[in-house]
């Protein structure tokens, strides 16, 4: 099988390392990877700030880059619920404001493509035990986006406890916004600041090694307040425990 | 809190920080009051976890919630054909029937009607319409003396204090603040707190009780809001707890109703969704503890009957008609007030209900305060902005308001202007003020991610530069680094590494 990655703008300039290892950990389970070069950032950062004109062109591109894939795999719930949720609305609204229907066609065609890297392991390789190790303790914290928009569900959690070596944590509160929410952290600084305190305060004291997630940009809020803040917690992306072996380990 | 309609001069709350946006700043305040944080996570999460749990036991809530949403959109896109036929309904039952298109006209109304009666004093059941309307400033300025029974209300108002929540208006306050205002401030109004008064609840609560007691009985005039009004019986149904509602609605001479004009559902029917979802999203309680329902003055209008012998109904537009005719906006007047969406909000529980200027706060107080008064003030223009999008509040909400989407379409509002109906003309406003630096970096950022050979190139120098990498950002960049650190810039972009590696073809 061939799969088209969209590693998303911040796995791109910021988290290559993430990109990495869903290449590794896809070509391990026997999946050939694409990586169309003419992707770019899908335009949720302007969508959500009030831009959707800007946005435009990007979901042009970005269903440019993707088009002819049975399979696009990001690892990103927030990204894969742009394309999915929000790309036919905008195609939609273009066309009702008279730009033609060639954006609601692009968006149509691509969006039931999409897959967030835990939909496509679980649902179209069907694999729970991806045969990684990671001999740490771990809490998950499902990110908003792939919780609701997604409804990703017990999918995460399953992948981390077949993990070898791995010990699974409840995190208290897990289903409560970690306050990154993109301009949000910027335009709403205090209140963004206070929830990712608690949000990491609630991880610290479950005992666990890693805070794990499957969204960078959560993360870097996060692991930035956890830096801040000098916890004994970092925070990692799914994919790079389910990329971990005994050859190959985390960063 | 004066609400003001369509494009009248809404006086918003200005928390004086000039140079930030209302939200913001206010939020920052609460951020930092320890006591206040404490008493709102205490109450949100009590009840977010009742609410869940009372939720649960239904096997068909998810029909129920459609079923809620159904009801009211068909009601609101048939909305001038049900109100005529409420009218009517009122009328034949004795009632009198009143239009406000916006809160100075209803205050108007109200006002003239007290002063009618001869009267100086009204008992008041709680009602958002006239906190919108700011009606008991606008009696006071008449000379007439509004008192609030709901107990929560009757606690900000005696505190000289503004609701911060929906349905628990002192929600932001604890047993031993609420002992201080009512041990200070009940003599000055009428029955004093008994001495030595504590701050165990049953004791505020008796307090409260035989302070409510003594206005009940001398009250001549009641003004109540209503949760449904049914069009084909003109029937007003008030949701409460305390019972307080029924003593007002009960006891004086003359009741005038304040009701916005999407509060109306078509049948008696209808109603049998609404009691079961929103007690359940409201309060966690299965069925509400007192159900008041009255029909204009009822078949004997009146005369020999229990009960007020005059009763007026004030609908108030405030801005309604003008969100109904936004496409995206108008599912905001599905609203039953439930409140859930309060409680579930992760940035009310640290912003508090004050920081969003508004009678309405919280999730749903962000898409309605902005469409109601318009975005032209600094306070609505961030309101839009005062969520994360974490959908919480969708995920809960009983009439499934898509929350979220509006917030993004009200974004799209306040920083690109837009299409807009006013007063009934559709009219195009332009962005709100502030947002030209972000809308020129919004535009760049496109411009750069459009063409990936930029995109490279900035990403290399970026990476070049990684060892240069500041500790603290200037401009909007501070705000993040003001209490989190910025992720180290890697060797090289994901980009590079898949052209190394697998095959250069990136
Ligand atoms: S928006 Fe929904 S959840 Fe919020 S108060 Fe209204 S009905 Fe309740």
């Amino acid at each position: 099988m061939r799969v088209a990655l969209f590693v998303t703008c911040v796995n791109d300039a910021l988290y290559p390392s993430t990109g990495i290892a869903v290449v590794r950990l896809l070509e391990r389970l026997g999946v050939e990877v694409d990586f169309p070069a003419g992707q770019s950032c899908c335009g949720q950062p302007q969508y959500n700030t009030g831009y959707r004109r800007e946005t435009e062109p990007l979901l042009r591109r970005t269903a440019t880059a993707f088009a002819g894939y049975e399979h696009v795999v990001t690892p990103s719930g927030s990204c894969a619920a742009m394309l999915r949720e929000h790309y036919p609305r905008i195609g939609r609204k273009a066309a009702g404001e008279g730009r033609g229907g060639e954006l609601a066609e692009l968006a149509a065609d691509l969006a039931p493509r999409v897959y967030e890297l835990t939909e496509f392991l679980v649902d179209v390789l069907g694999v729970t035990d991806v045969g990684a190790y990671f001999p740490y303790k771990v809490t998950y914290h499902p990110s908003c986006h792939g919780l609701r928009s997604l409804g990703l569900g017990e999918r995460p959690r399953r992948l981390l406890a077949a993990v070898r070596g791995l010990e699974l944590t409840e995190l208290p509160g897990a289903e409560e916004c970690c306050g990154f929410g993109g301009t949000f952290a910027l335009k709403n600084p205090d209140v963004s600041a206070a929830m990712g305190a608690d949000k990491i305060r609630a991880a610290a004291a479950t005992g666990a090694e890693v805070l794990c997630g499957a969204d960078n940009s959560c993360l870097a809020h996060l692991d930035g307040t956890l830096r801040r803040a000098g916890a004994p917690l970092r925070a990692l992306h799914l994919a790079e425990i389910l990329a971990a072996t005994e050859e190959e380990p985390a960063r | 809190m004066t609400g003001t309609g369509g494009t009248g001069p809404g006086a918003p709350t200005d928390l004086g920080m000039p140079g930030f946006p209302p939200f913001p700043a206010a939020a920052r305040e609460a951020v930092r009051d320890d006591t206040l944080r404490a008493n709102l996570r205490r109450a949100t999460h009590t009840i977010r976890d009742k609410r869940a749990r009372a939720v649960a036991e239904l096997a068909d809530w998810e029909q129920l919630r459609a079923a809620g949403k159904a009801v009211k959109d068909h009601t609101l896109r048939h909305l001038d054909r049900y109100l005529i036929q409420l009218e009517a309904a009122v009328t034949a039952a004795g009632g009198t029937v009143h239009w406000a298109v916006d809160a100075a006209e209803a205050n108007r109304i109200v006002t003239d009607l007290v002063l009618a009666t001869g009267e100086r004093e009204v008992v008041k059941v709680k009602s958002m319409a006239t906190q919108e309307t700011g009606l008991n400033e606008a009696l006071e300025a008449a000379g007439i003396a509004a008192y609030e029974t709901d107990l929560a209300e009757l606690i900000v108002q005696l505190g000289h204090d503004r609701p911060s929540h929906i349905l628990v208006p002192a929600i932001h306050r604890n047993r031993g603040e609420i002992r201080d205002v009512f041990a200070a401030e009940m003599g000055r109004w009428g029955r004093p707190a008994p001495g030595g008064l504590g701050d165990d609840p049953r004791e505020l609560a008796e307090a409260a009780r035989l302070h409510l007691r003594e206005k009940f009985l001398r009250a001549k005039v009641a003004v109540s809001g209503a949760n449904f009004m049914v069009a084909e019986t003109g029937t007003m149904v008030v949701f409460e707890s305390e019972g307080n509602g029924r003593m007002c609605l009960t006891l004086p001479e003359t009741l005038i109703s304040v009701v916005g004009i999407e509060k109306v559902v078509p049948t008696f029917r209808d109603l049998e969704v609404f009691l079961q979802t929103l007690p359940r999203s409201s309060t966690a309680e299965r069925m509400n503890p007192y159900t008041t329902m009255w029909t204009g003055l009822g078949p004997s209008q009146g005369a020999e009957s229990d009960g007020p012998t005059a009763f007026h109904l004030v609908l108030l537009d405030n801005g309604r008609t003008d969100t109904l005719a936004d496409e995206v906006g108008r599912q905001a007047l599905r609203c039953i007030r439930c409140s859930a969406c309060l409680n579930v909000c992760p940035v009310y529980e640290r912003a508090g209900g004050h920081a969003y200027g508004s009678v309405y706060p919280g999730p749903i107080g962000a898409i309605l305060s902005p469409q109601l008064r318009g975005t032209a003030s600094e306070i609505d223009a961030s309101l839009p902005y005062a969520s994360t999008l974490c959908g919480a509040c969708y995920e809960v909400c009983p009439v499934a308001i898509d929350i979220p989407e509006v917030l993004v379409h009200l974004r799209e509002r306040v920083a690109q202007g837009g299409p807009v109906t006013r007063e009934g003309i559709r009219v195009r406003i332009r962005p709100a003020r502030g947002h030209t630096a972000e809308r020129a970096a919004m535009r760049a950022a496109r411009l750069l991610l459009d063409h990936p050979g930029a995109l490279r190139a900035g990403e290399r120098l970026l990476a070049r530069a990684r060892r240069l990498r500041p500790r603290r950002l200037p401009g909007p960049g501070r705000a993040w680094t003001d209490s989190r650190e910025l992720p180290p810039v890697p060797a090289e972009p994901f980009r590079d590494w898949w052209a190394r590696e697998r095959g250069g073809r990136a």
